[in-house]
């Protein structure tokens, strides 16, 4: 039987090593970084962004709570693209991309659909809406997200931004 | 991980522990399918011990009022049991914390059915 060597570290040296891996993930969150993937209408495609999006925002220093809220608002955002966009038509395809400047994270969501009218979209926490199985998506990511921006595209399509801040990282 | 379902009977009670994610596809749908049986049946009191639950989106919240609306207008009772943090922040959110019979003990549970 044989056993590795073991490594000892002085006292003289642990620390500095420490504190070298902390400013190396320290000096990686202050790098931008950005995404873009055109993506299938799937499902697997929304499993897909998110884990792109949590990636890449876990990369930019968010905590766990915040990682939650932009995972769950790109999950909605994509759902609202793949079913309600583009239909699940596999001739139609979602672009997807995230960018992180270092103050601000950056979700776009397009889709090639019909478009629909967003100006009037029901309260899902009105009486009436509120048994209601579906059309609480948008608010849910108004509620996750710190902006939340949505435009019609031309000649087709719409798209979603979503920001979350990074002031407070 | 989808959404795996085990049910269990205490007296008159059935008990549904759900474990992994009700999300939009086979998520919600094994939970609806799995519903609908049990009210099919005649089941008219139903426990979901969500305590397992890891992810819930939109739809699983869909179906979740989904089940309660059918369980109810069919004179049965549905009530929720070991909600995650996650799970009871979206409930709060969405105002549908106060509409669902909320409990974190199963045998304050069980007995709360009349």
């Amino acid at each position: 039987m044989t056993f590795a060597t073991p490594v000892i570290y002085s006292d003289d040296t642990l620390w500095p090593r420490i504190l070298a891996v902390l400013c190396m993930r320290e000096d990686a969150r202050q790098i931008p970084e950005t995404l873009e993937r055109f993506l299938d209408s799937t499902l697997e495609s929304v499993d897909s962004a998110e884990e792109l999006a949590v990636g890449a925002a876990q990369r930019a220093g968010f905590g766990e709570d915040d990682l939650i809220k932009i995972g769950m608002a790109v999950r909605e955002s994509m759902v609202n693209a793949v079913v309600h966009g583009n239909r699940y038509n596999a001739n139609k395809r979602v672009r997807f991309s995230v960018a992180n400047d270092r103050k601000r994270f950056t979700v776009r969501i397009a889709d090639e659909g019909d478009g629909f009218d967003f100006s009037c979209l029901p309260d899902p926490l009105s009486p009436e809406n509120l048994m209601c199985t579906s059309g609480r998506g948008i608010f849910l990511v108004r509620s996750f997200m710190d902006e939340f921006q949505i435009r019609r595209l031309e000649p087709a399509g719409t798209e979603v931004t979503l920001v979350k801040y990074m002031a407070s990282n | 991980m989808s959404v795996k379902l085990n049910t269990r009977q205490i007296g008159d009670v059935s008990v549904v522990d759900v474990a992994g994610r009700i999300t939009l596809g086979e998520g919600s749908s094994t939970l609806r399918d799995s519903l609908r049986e049990m009210v099919g049946k005649g089941q008219k009191k139903i426990l979901l011990n969500l305590g397992e639950v890891s992810y819930i989106d939109s739809s699983g919240i869909g179906e979740l009022v989904s089940a309660f609306t059918t369980v109810t207008n069919g004179g049965g009772q549905l009530k929720l049991l070991n909600l995650t943090k996650r799970v009871k922040d979206l409930l709060q959110i969405t105002k549908l914390y106060t509409v669902f019979d909320v409990h974190d003990s199963e045998v304050s549970a069980i007995r709360s059915f009349v």
